[in-house]
């Protein structure tokens, strides 16, 4: 597999909570054959904990660089204290490192070179073998900066298993928000999978996200999920974005979604009779195929 | 008395605990700080006007000094200025406003000029205060935001209600900086629970109080309150979960207007809080 003919899907939300890592869970077991998962919501990573990794290589990821005052050199002239605008130095010369941004600023006009820029591990990446096949996956450390670097870089590793696995396709679980880990989730994807619900919060988040594709220029489909939560408000989400973003599915609420999260299983790997799950279970595969037949990945 | 509400995970319930705490007690402002998708001012009747542009300072080029030696380009660590043949290319959503540039050019060349990014906005109905930022869509930087909008902090109200972005990251970590107190709102489902022991691994290098509402009581399993009661972790109130409270949640209803009797647990949750703290 080339490098160049691997697509690249990313599932997205605005709003938080909406459903998008339990459905992107269901899709790629649905697509294991094809595709490598990559969760890309690197402070809140979750899909490892349904895929249950029989192993796992995990790498040190190095975000931006932090300055650290030498205290033996420090003459606390107080220079660095007016430079930084981060309020990342304390009255007492020391760096708070959650708050510094890495802009090395602090370190250029010391005047007695007092301060250095150290290497910094900001979180860990991951590449793990589960029984959907490899999960790509990545945790932040707690409070640091860089999301969207190791986003980024998620993604790049993501690209590069998919080569020597022989995939065709990277399935992306996105954060909520539109900043800046949203944006490095989006950049040069084929196609984006918003899940949202019908609430206002969710109408109004929906709202922000797409016009953020339209200025990336990403075609997006749209899941309302638990679309029988509110019937009026799905029925408003349809008719106002339905030209620019055609409505792909809309799954009805069901308490499967948290039965199977907690017994450890996408929703489409639970065996069941009951007739709703059954036909949830249906609507996902009809989505993954939906999926490969607008990337031309259906032969 | 500041309190920070934070969650972890996504759609847990923050926004409505906040909206619910600012309807139910008195003498509250009201902050969202969720910039990106900030959605208290939909469980508001409340009108609300601009107050100020939330901006960062970007670099400008007067090309009267500048020679083109490219100090600024090789020295900026978010790679927003490019040195082509015959000018400094700015790449402005990259830019962090550090200002280093403007600083260490020998010419003298760089001043800065205010580059807006989003907005904060301000209401005011009864006795309740309301403020929130919005990030303009497709900017990157979310903190700077967060960090003007929590200038508009009046000191003169008694409680001072903040609702978070969800997460663990820098935007997290801005909104709760200083805040007396942090409420955590858990959804009691394995994700919930994961990202909520991310938030608090978090809180605790910050050295902060903190305390756990779990929302949703009942949707999924009992691992969150054993963790709270394993790590000592105060379980400040549960709120049930229902269909109906959900389908009120859709058209923007909050939860303490179909179940009044949160309103005293209220009560006695803050009493909990100014103990703790």
């Amino acid at each position: 597999m080339n490098e160049g003919d691997i697509r690249q899907v990313t599932v997205i939300s605005g709003k938080g909570g909406t459903g998008k890592s339990t459905i992107i869970a269901s899709i790629a077991a649905c697509l294991k054959d094809k595709a490598i998962l990559a969760d890309a919501d690197v402070d809140a990573a979750d899909l490892y904990l349904l895929f249950e990794p029989e192993q796992s290589e995990g790498f040190d990821f190095y975000g931006l660089r932090k300055a650290k005052i030498n205290q033996e050199l420090c003459t606390e002239c107080g220079i660095c204290l007016e430079t930084c605008r981060f309020e990342a130095i304390s009255k007492d010369f020391e760096v708070i490192p959650t708050r510094c941004e890495g802009c090395a600023a602090c370190h250029h006009l010391c005047p007695i070179s007092a301060i250095d820029m150290l290497d910094n591990v900001s979180g860990k990446y991951f590449i793990s073998d589960t029984r959907i096949g490899k999960l790509v996956h990545a945790k932040l450390h707690p409070g640091e900066e860089s999301s969207g670097l190791l986003v980024a870089e998620v993604r790049k590793v993501a690209k590069q298993t998919a080569e020597n696995q022989n995939r065709d396709l990277v399935l992306i679980d996105g954060s909520p928000g539109i900043g800046c880990p949203v944006i490095s989730s989006l950049v040069g994807v084929d196609m984006a999978i918003i899940v949202t619900e019908p609430t206002l919060s969710g109408y109004h988040d929906l709202d922000r996200i797409l016009q953020l594709l339209e200025q990336f220029k990403i075609p997006g489909y749209i899941v309302i999920n638990r679309y029988d939560i509110n019937e009026e408000i799905a029925q408003k989400i349809e008719s106002d974005f339905e030209n620019t973003f055609p409505i792909v599915t809309k799954i009805p609420y069901n308490p499967i979604f948290v039965q199977a999260m907690i017994e450890k299983k996408s929703v489409l790997e639970v065996e069941t009779e009951d007739k709703d799950v059954l036909l949830i279970k249906k609507m996902i595969i009809e989505l993954s195929n939906f999926i490969l037949k607008k990337l031309k990945l259906d032969d | 008395m500041e309190i920070a509400i934070v969650s972890g995970k996504g759609g847990t319930g923050k926004t409505s605990l906040a909206v619910s705490l600012a309807q139910t007690l008195e003498d509250v402002q009201l902050i969202d700080a969720d910039v990106d998708e900030p959605n208290c001012s939909i469980f508001l009747d409340m009108d609300t006007e601009h107050k100020a542009n939330a901006e960062i300072p970007v670099p400008v080029i007067n090309y009267d000094l500048c020679t083109l030696c490219g100090i600024c380009s090789a020295n900026c660590e978010y790679n927003a200025l490019m040195r082509v043949p015959d000018q400094i290319l700015l790449f402005d959503k990259m830019c962090h406003g550090c200002g280093l540039c403007s600083k260490i050019c020998p010419e003298n060349a760089i001043t800065e000029t205010p580059r807006t990014i989003g907005k904060i906005l301000q209401g005011e109905k009864g006795n309740l205060l309301f403020n929130y930022g919005k990030m303009d869509v497709g900017e990157e930087l979310s903190t700077p935001i967060i960090s003007q909008l929590k200038q508009h902090i009046s000191k003169e109200r008694k409680i001072v209600i903040i609702d978070a972005p969800p997460g663990s990251a820098c935007p997290m970590v801005e909104t709760i900086a200083d805040v007396d107190y942090v409420i955590v709102v858990g959804e009691p489902t394995p994700f919930g629970l994961s990202d909520m022991k991310i938030v608090i691994e978090t809180l605790r290098i910050l050295n902060m109080k903190f305390g756990i509402v779990i929302n949703k009581d009942g949707i999924g399993d009992k691992e969150m309150e054993q963790f709270c009661i394993d790590e000592k972790i105060p379980i400040l109130l549960k709120i049930p979960f229902s269909l109906e409270i959900a389908r009120n949640y859709s058209k923007g209803v909050p939860f303490v207007k179909i179940l009044p009797e949160m309103a005293a647990k209220f009560e006695s949750m803050l009493a909990k809080i100014k103990e703790e703290i």
